[in-house]
């Protein structure tokens, strides 16, 4: 049963990393305009010369 | 146009960057977000322009001085989109704050719960699991759960804390201690070495209840953020006059009394004040429900809302000395609006009876298995799990849970909620009291003898009515919504002239058109009637220009009388204004010439016959009466002032929301009293079970989960409506309710 020790704080290491990062994302207002990330995705503004038309 | 005084709207912060917001109309599609963007991205000096799809805004942000913003504004207007200044309210600023809070407790709380329900299985699926491995599980939960419910649980525990205080109960006090108990007594069974530990039910209890209020505080913000858009895209600027001359557009509370204002014809006076120079006629029915036009001159009060018809005015900006109209509608609805703040929620009615009755059961399930002769620490486990049973998640989530769904169908309807409980009000209206200028009617008049006149008679017309700001030839204009402006002259007070075709063609009063002998037989009829006339060489017509009933207003009203509501029509209008619309309407019941506090009157009479009330109205002089009302409703091109004042208001032309927001409360009450009563079955089957002993962490967990996702599905229903527009016909019907009537130009026509 040694195991556990290893896998159990790996296992709420990985959870609080996930936590951070959602944490981080909200703080940084990536949760602030749902609709439109939703929509930039799909946009091809990082293509060159397209937004000339 | 004076320019725009920005710099008032700028926000600077600490390290030199300077930020400004915007509302932005216009914005119909997601490749809005890149035309915008990109539009803007080459403009000198500007560091981030970055568009909130959500919320239609536009946040600009830069450090240079070489940035000049009315050049980005102008450089939006010419791709078509208009933009209005916008200064984040502080309520909506806390509620923004707020959300982020509850979404990091939901992160915080669902982290937890899966992490310890990880654990948890462990413990269940391993039935011979041995005694230190279970105690370790345990204790890394118990490292887990209580810091997480210590951060997660704030919204509960300080709701439930301010309501003890105040010697109440409230739906959070029953969660918050059935939380704190359920840990309390996990702790100490894990120092003891016992079985059992609840970490995972309090804090998948804290999860899931964060993540209804989550979602209905977002609902609520969202439908708040478009309400704020349209205020500020109708909104309060003012031009001020300085004392050299100088003529800035400014927001109306950067106004202070004693300043000039100019008012033009054609547009809304902003502000209360005297007239200092000019005269005119004012369209006062937004203010007194009063249709007929009054002449105003020097030294005459006058009241922000007005209409100016005819000349230009300047007005010395008074402060509230007690005595105006206004004054006396604050007074009335500050007194109407403490008198509305009694109702009591569903949801508190059934916690009121709750809170004590579960804390009752666990008191005779503790007493009941010491008289057994259980020991006091089994008797006590027992009933705590009483209290952990019946810890009101799906009870805590009917509401709620019915409230998000319905008021996202409401919001695609174009209907939005201005107040948490109005849906229930909604649900329980019996008597409908409309208004008429303005609600029953079209906010502006209307060209009625549109069908009688010759069509490129009216399509020139139109061209030429475009050239004027004058409200009537904004009538005319909109017969024909797309026609192009012509190069005019406008002589003043009297009406506009063109050369076409090389003849003169004049649109404007009859005496300017040389018509009177016509207007006068026809103004002999009706009173109510304004006229345009129209001359091109031997080319003629008048157009006849009056209030008229919203389109739907007939269907609307008969569809009312279907549901068995009573309607009735108060007016400020002339009495003999409001019999022929009544008439019209087929209603017997209604008044006229009435006073705002002659309505509020009615409506207390109302109230003590026991009739719910049900007020729509849109005038300044309706603001105390749909205060006053069990529960309101005001269309959105009203004046602020009402909007604030009622429980809901819609977008459009159209009467047709009404019926649709009434529908939908009924079924989102319905749910509401499915969910209730599926919570209490749950309790039915679960209490006994807990009070008798037999509760185990896992029964805990999956009856409360259970119970919980079954009234949200259960909810979902209230949703799921006949009446459902497309978005594409929402945005349509945004669309014409924002459309300019002074010929907006459309974003494809701009592009070229």
């Amino acid at each position: 049963m040694i195991v556990l020790l290893f896998l159990i704080p790996l296992a709420q290491l990985l959870g609080l990393i996930a936590l951070g990062a959602f944490m981080w994302s909200l703080k940084r207002g990536q949760f602030d305009d749902l609709d439109g990330a939703a929509h930039r995705v799909l946009m091809d503004d990082d293509i060159e010369g397209e937004h000339e038309r | 146009m004076a320019p725009f005084d920005y710099d008032s709207l700028v926000t600077h912060s600490e390290d030199g960057a300077r930020r400004f917001e915007a509302a932005v109309e216009g914005m119909t599609c997601a490749a809005c977000i890149g035309e915008i963007e990109a539009g803007l991205r080459d403009l000198p000096g500007l560091d981030h322009a970055r568009v909130n799809y959500t919320n239609r805004r536009l946040a600009l942000e830069w450090r240079d001085d070489a940035f000049d913003l009315a050049s980005a504004f102008e450089r939006l207007r010419l791709m078509g989109y208009t933009v209005r200044p916008f200064e984040l309210a502080e309520s909506e600023r806390e509620e923004i704050e707020t959300s982020r809070f509850l979404l990091r407790c939901l992160a915080i709380a669902g982290f937890a719960a899966m992490n310890i329900m990880l654990l948890s299985v462990g413990v269940w699926v391993g039935g011979d699991i041995d005694p230190s491995t279970r105690d370790l599980f345990h204790g890394v939960s118990a490292l887990i759960a209580l810091p997480a419910a210590a951060f997660a649980g704030k919204p509960f525990f300080k709701s439930a804390f301010t309501a003890l205080r105040a010697g109440r109960l409230n739906m959070d006090v029953p969660i918050s201690l059935g939380v704190l108990l359920a840990l309390a007594m996990s702790v100490y069974e894990t120092l003891t070495h016992a079985e059992h530990a609840y970490f995972d039910s309090a804090t998948m209890l804290l999860a899931f209840l964060l993540l209804g209020r989550f979602l209905d505080h977002a609902m609520r913000r969202k439908t708040r953020a478009v309400a704020a858009n349209l205020a500020a895209l109708r909104a309060p600027l003012a031009c001020r006059l300085s004392s050299d001359g100088a003529e800035t557009v400014v927001p109306l509370v950067k106004i202070a009394p004693g300043d000039i204002v100019r008012v033009r014809p054609g547009e809304r006076l902003p502000v209360d004040g005297v007239v200092a120079t000019g005269a005119s006629q004012l369209d006062e029915s937004l203010v007194t429900g009063e249709t007929k036009r009054r002449a105003v001159a020097c030294g005459d009060q006058v009241y922000a809302g007005s209409m100016n018809y005819d000349g230009a005015l300047t007005i010395r900006v008074e402060a509230a000395n007690g005595a105006t109209l206004l004054d006396d509608i604050e007074r009335l609805l500050e007194k109407a609006t403490n008198a509305r703040s009694r109702y009591m929620r569903l949801a508190d009615r059934v916690s009121r009876l709750y809170a004590p009755m579960v804390h009752l059961a666990a008191l005779s399930t503790a007493l009941f298995w010491l008289w057994r002769g259980a020991s006091l620490h089994d008797a006590l486990i027992t009933a705590i799990c009483v209290l952990i049973i019946t810890c009101p998640c799906a009870l805590a989530l009917a509401v709620p849970a019915v409230q998000v769904v319905a008021s996202g169908a409401l919001f695609r309807a174009g209907v939005l909620l201005n107040s948490t409980d109005a849906i229930e009000r909604l649900a329980e209206a019996d008597t409908i009291v409309f208004d008429k200028t303005g609600t029953l009617t079209s906010p502006e008049p209307r060209v009625v003898n549109a069908s009688g006149i010759d069509a490129g008679v009216i399509d020139l017309a139109a061209r030429l009515a475009r050239a004027s700001r004058h409200p009537l030839a904004r009538a005319v204009a909109q017969e024909r919504p797309r026609a192009e402006p012509l190069e005019a002259r406008e002589a003043h007070g009297q009406g506009v002239c063109a050369m076409v075709e090389g003849v003169e063609a004049r649109l404007g009063s009859p005496a300017f058109c040389g018509l009177e002998d016509e207007a006068a037989r026809l103004g002999a009829l009706e009173d109510d009637l304004s006229l345009v006339a129209f001359r091109h060489g031997e080319r003629r017509a008048l157009f006849q220009i009056r209030q008229v009933l919203r389109s739907d207003a007939v269907e609307t009203i008969a569809a009312l009388q279907a549901r068995g509501f009573v309607i009735e029509i108060l007016s400020g209008d002339r009495i003999e204004a409001v019999e022929k619309i009544a008439r019209a309407l087929g209603l017997s019941a209604w008044s006229g010439g009435l006073k705002p506090a002659h309505k509020v009157a009615r409506l207390e009479a109302l109230r003590a016959e026991g009739r719910r009330v049900l007020m729509i109205g849109d005038g300044l002089n309706d603001a105390p009466a749909l205060a006053a009302a069990y529960v309101s409703i005001s269309p959105i091109d009203a004046t602020q002032i009402t909007q604030a004042a009622a429980d809901a208001v819609f977008l459009g032309e159209r009467l047709a929301p009404i019926v649709l927001t009434l529908d939908l409360a009924r079924k989102a009450r319905a749910r509401m009293r499915e969910n209730l009563a599926l919570s209490v079955i749950y309790n039915l089957f679960a209490v006994p079970l807990a009070m008798a002993g037999w509760l185990t962490p896992l029964i805990a967990a999956a009856a409360m989960s259970g119970s919980s996702i079954l009234v949200t599905l259960n909810a979902l229903r209230a949703g799921a409506s006949p009446l459902h527009l497309s978005p594409a016909l929402r945005e349509r019907a945004q669309l014409v309710a924002l459309a300019d009537s002074s010929g907006q130009k459309t974003r494809m026509e701009a592009a070229r």
